[in-house]
C-alpha cells in the first residue's frame, strides 16, 4: 500500500518547480502540524474545526506544496497520529482524492484506492454486526465516537462514485493498454466491479437504517433533518449521513448505467420538495437535482424536470456568490450551465415557460434563447442542436462490464453515451410534428380536422395519428401509475371538430393578500411609533 | 393459476428486495420470467430477451419499453428481430395503429407465444383514444384495435356494458361512439386547483386579526 511502492512512470515522478523530487516519506512541518491538529479535532469531536481544516487548510496546503505531486504517504504521517487505523484510512482517502484531482492515477493506484474504500466502508459496515473481533472493536470505538462534517461525508460518497465512473471509462479505452495493464485488470477483476459498488452503497443505506429514521422523523419520533444529520447526544453521525448520501450515490450510479427508473426509486425516501440534509451541502444538492431532473427528462416527465431545474437554478443564482472561494466553485458553475442546457431541452419539448421563474427565464434567454427558437423548428439543424445540448449536459454514461480480453482490443468508452444519445434523439424525432400542431392550436379555439389537415399538408387520417401522438407524448405515466398531463395547450376531438383548451392555472391570490396584510400592519405599526412634533 | 403465480411473484420480489445487486439470483429471475411467459416448448435462450421486450411493449402507455432499450447494448439492438420490435414500438409511440397491426401480423409466431399481447395493445389504443376523443367515429376505433364486422360489434358492446361507451347514430356518415368523460377529453373536469390557503399561512395574520 505504501505510496513509496508506486511506479511513478506516468510523469508522477515530477518535482515541484523542477526542484526537489517527490519523496513520499518526507513530511514537511506544515503537514505534520495539519495531521496532528486534524487528528486532535476529530478525537475531540470539534466539527467546526474539522470542517475548517478539511475545507480550507487541506486545499491551501495542496495549492502551496502539492500542486503537482501527491501528499506524503500515509506510512510517513502515521507516527504523528498514534498510528490510528481509522485516521489513516481517512487520510488515504483524501490522499487519493487529491491525486485524482491533480494528477492522473495509474491503474495500480486506482485499484489501491478501491481497496482503501473497501477497508473504510467495511469498518462502518461492521459497526452493528454482532460479532467483531477485539481488534475491530478498537477501530469501532474510534468510528462510533466520530462526528465528521457533512461536507466531508458527502465528498466520500461523491468521490467513490466518481472513481467508479472514471475506472469504467479508463478500462473501456482498451486500445492503448499494455500487456501488464491487461494482466493487472484480469488479476483484479473485483476492483470497481459494478455489483461491488452498488452493494457498498446499498449496505451503507441499509446498515444506517436511514430509511426508518426518515420515516420516524415524519412522526416526530426522531430528529435527523432538524439537526442536519449531526448527533448532539454524544453519538456519531458518520454511518447515518453516509447511508443518507448513499441514496444520492445510487441515483447517480443508476443514471450512469441508463437505469433511470431504478435511480429515482432509490431516491424516494428523500422528499425533494422539502429542504433536507441533501441541501446542507451544495455539491450534494446539485448532484441530487441534476440527476433527478435528468432521469425525469429521459422518462418524459418534463414538467417535473422543469420544476426542479427551475428551483435549483434560482437557488444557485441567488447563492453562488457565497461559494466563490469554495473548491467546488468551478463544479457548481459547470453543473449550472449543464442544467440550463437540460432546461432548454425540456422547454423545447414541453414549452411550459410559466413554470420558470423570471430570473431563471432571463438567464435562459440570454444563454440559449436563440438556440431554443431554432430547436422548435424540427429540421436537421434543430436535431443537431438537441444533439449538441444533450452531449454537453448528459452524465458520463458508462459500460460497467469488463471487456473480453481475448477479442481484438477496441475502445468502447463511447458506447453507452452513444446509445443514450441515439435513443434520446429518437424520442425527439417522434415528437417532430408536435410543435407544428402546437402553433396551430395556439391560435384556434375550434378548428375542423379537415381544415387543420389542409394547413399542415397531411391527410386527415395522418392528422388523427399526429393528434393522438400529441396526447400520448404530453401525458406521462407517473411513478404511481396515474396519468399526468404535461400539456400546456390541450384539446379534445368531438367527431371531426377539434376544441382547444388552454390550461390556465388560476392565479393564487391568497398568499399575495396575506403578505400585503402583514406588510400593511407593519407600516401602520411604524407610523404609530412616529411621534409628530 | 392466479394463486400460484402470485406466490411466485412474492418470493421473487422478496429475492430482489434482499439482493438488489447480487448477480447470483439471475438464474432464479430467469426461471421466473420463463414461467411468466408460460412457455413450454419454445427455444428459450435466443428469444427470452425478445419476449421480455414484447411484454414491455404490452405495458404501454408506461415507458417500460424505452426503459429496456436504455439498458440493452446497441450491438444487440442491431439484431433483425430487435429492429422489428423497435419499429413496432415506434408505431405505438406515434399512434400509427394501422401500420402497427400490419407489421405485427408478420411476426405472428412471436406474438402468439406471448399470451394477451393483442389485448394489451388494444387496451393501449383505447387509452389513447380516450385521452383524445369525446366522440369518435367507429371507423377510427376499428383501425386502432384492428377489428371489424362482428368482432368489432362485440368489442364495442363489451365497452358499452363495462366502460360507459355510448353508441350514437351518426349523421349519415356511420356510427359515432361517445367515450366516457375524463379530465383529459373533458379538460373542464380537471380539478381547478382552487385557491387553498394552508392554516400555517393564516397564522401569520393572527396577530393582526387579534
Amino acid at each position: 500500500m505504501a505510496a513509496a511502492g508506486y511506479d511513478y512512470e506516468d510523469g508522477l515522478q515530477s518535482s515541484v518547480d523542477g526542484g526537489i523530487p517527490y519523496d513520499p516519506s518526507f513530511v514537511p512541518d506544515p503537514v505534520k502540524s495539519f495531521v496532528v491538529h486534524l487528528y486532535r479535532h476529530i478525537r475531540e469531536k470539534n466539527v467546526y474545526e474539522i470542517h475548517q481544516m478539511y475545507e480550507t487548510s487541506f486545499h491551501t496546503l495542496s495549492d502551496r506544496m502539492f500542486k503537482d505531486t501527491p501528499w506524503p504517504s500515509v506510512e510517513a504521517v502515521a507516527q504523528y497520529v498514534d498510528n490510528d487505523h481509522v485516521f489513516c484510512l481517512l487520510y488515504r482517502e483524501m490522499w487519493y482524492r487529491h491525486l485524482y484531482a491533480r494528477l492522473s492515477p495509474t491503474l495500480k493506484q486506482r485499484i489501491d484506492s478501491w481497496d482503501n474504500y473497501c477497508s473504510l466502508f467495511q469498518i462502518r459496515n461492521n459497526l452493528f454486526s454482532v460479532s467483531f473481533t477485539t481488534e475491530a472493536s478498537v477501530v469501532l470505538h474510534g468510528v462510533v465516537n466520530m462526528q465528521l462534517p457533512n461536507q466531508w461525508l458527502w465528498d466520500m460518497v461523491d468521490e467513490f462514485v466518481y472513481q467508479f465512473q472514471s475506472f469504467c471509462q479508463y478500462r473501456a479505452k482498451m486500445k492503448n493498454k499494455t500487456e501488464q495493464e491487461i494482466a493487472l485488470l484480469r488479476q483484479h477483476d473485483q476492483a470497481w466491479n459494478v455489483y461491488g459498488v452498488l452493494n457498498f452503497l446499498q449496505a451503507l443505506m441499509e446498515k444506517s437504517s436511514i430509511i426508518q429514521i426518515l420515516e420516524q422523523e415524519k412522526e416526530g419520533l426522531e430528529q435527523f433533518t432538524a439537526t442536519d444529520g449531526y448527533d448532539y447526544s454524544g453519538g456519531s453521525n458518520v454511518l447515518k449521513v453516509l447511508g443518507y448520501f448513499s441514496m444520492v450515490g445510487l441515483l447517480r450510479v443508476h443514471c450512469l448505467l441508463g437505469d433511470y427508473q431504478t435511480g429515482l426509486k432509490c431516491l424516494l425516501p428523500i422528499d425533494i420538495s422539502q429542504q433536507g440534509v441533501y441541501t446542507s451541502v451544495i455539491g450534494s444538492h446539485i448532484t441530487t437535482i441534476y440527476h433527478y431532473g435528468f432521469a425525469n427528462l429521459m422518462l418524459r416527465r418534463y414538467v417535473e424536470a422543469i420544476r426542479e431545474f427551475n428551483k435549483i437554478l434560482l437557488y444557485i443564482y441567488k447563492t453562488k456568490q457565497y461559494h466563490q472561494k469554495s473548491p467546488q466553485y468551478e463544479q457548481i458553475l459547470k453543473k449550472n450551465e449543464q442544467m440550463y442546457a437540460l432546461l432548454t431541452i425540456c422547454l423545447s419539448l414541453c414549452p411550459q415557460v410559466k413554470l420558470v421563474d423570471e430570473t431563471v427565464n432571463s438567464q435562459l434567454r440570454e444563454k440559449y434563447g436563440e438556440k431554443m427558437l431554432r430547436m422548435q423548428r424540427y429540421d436537421d439543424e434543430s436535431f443537431a442542436l438537441y444533439d449538441e445540448l444533450f452531449s454537453y449536459a448528459c452524465p458520463k454514461f458508462i459500460t460497467p462490464s469488463a471487456p473480453s480480453y481475448e477479442e481484438p482490443l477496441v475502445n468502447y468508452n463511447q458506447d453507452a453515451y452513444r446509445l443514450q444519445l441515439k435513443l434520446f434523439l429518437y424520442e425527439v424525432k417522434q415528437q417532430q410534428q408536435l410543435s407544428v400542431v402546437r402553433t396551430f392550436l395556439k391560435v384556434y379555439s375550434t378548428i375542423s380536422l379537415e381544415k387543420l389537415a389542409t394547413y399542415m399538408e397531411v391527410d386527415e387520417s395522418t392528422l388523427r395519428t399526429i393528434l393522438m401522438t400529441y396526447k400520448h407524448k404530453t401525458h406521462s405515466v407517473g411513478a404511481d401509475g396515474k396519468t399526468i398531463s404535461n400539456a400546456d395547450i390541450d384539446f379534445y376531438i368531438d367527431d371531426d371538430l377539434i376544441r382547444v383548451v388552454e390550461s390556465k392555472t388560476p392565479k393564487q391570490y391568497g398568499d399575495y393578500f396575506l403578505r400585503q396584510i402583514v406588510k400593511l400592519e407593519a407600516v401602520i405599526g411604524d407610523m404609530d411609533r412616529i411621534k409628530l412634533e | 393459476m392466479g394463486r400460484e403465480q402470485s406466490q411466485m411473484a412474492y418470493t421473487v420480489e422478496q429475492l430482489v428486495a434482499v439482493n438488489p445487486y447480487n448477480p447470483d439470483i439471475l438464474p432464479d429471475l430467469e426461471t421466473y420470467v420463463n414461467e411468466q411467459v408460460s412457455l413450454q416448448t419454445y427455444s428459450l435462450d435466443a428469444n427470452l430477451c425478445l419476449l421480455r421486450l414484447y411484454q414491455a411493449l404490452m405495458a404501454m402507455p408506461a415507458p417500460d419499453f424505452s426503459l429496456c432499450l436504455f439498458l440493452i447494448p446497441e450491438r444487440v439492438q442491431m439484431d433483425e428481430q430487435f429492429k422489428t420490435l423497435i419499429v413496432l414500438s415506434h408505431y405505438l409511440e406515434t399512434a400509427k395503429f394501422r401500420q402497427f397491426w400490419d407489421e405485427a401480423a408478420k411476426s405472428r409466431h412471436i406474438l402468439e407465444a406471448v399470451p394477451g399481447f393483442e389485448k394489451a395493445i388494444q387496451e393501449y389504443a383505447v387509452h389513447v383514444l380516450s385521452l383524445t376523443y369525446q366522440k369518435v367515429p367507429r371507423s377510427v376505433i376499428a383501425e386502432a384495435v384492428n377489428m371489424e364486422g362482428l368482432s368489432l360489434d362485440k368489442f364495442v358492446e363489451h365497452h358499452v356494458a363495462n366502460s360507459g361507451w355510448i353508441v350514437e347514430k351518426g349523421q349519415g356518415k356511420g356510427q359515432l361512439v361517445s367515450l366516457p368523460r375524463n379530465e383529459f377529453n373533458h379538460p373542464e373536469l380537471k380539478r381547478s386547483s382552487a385557491d387553498i390557503i394552508p392554516l400555517d399561512h393564516i397564522t401569520r395574520i393572527f396577530p393582526v386579526l387579534g
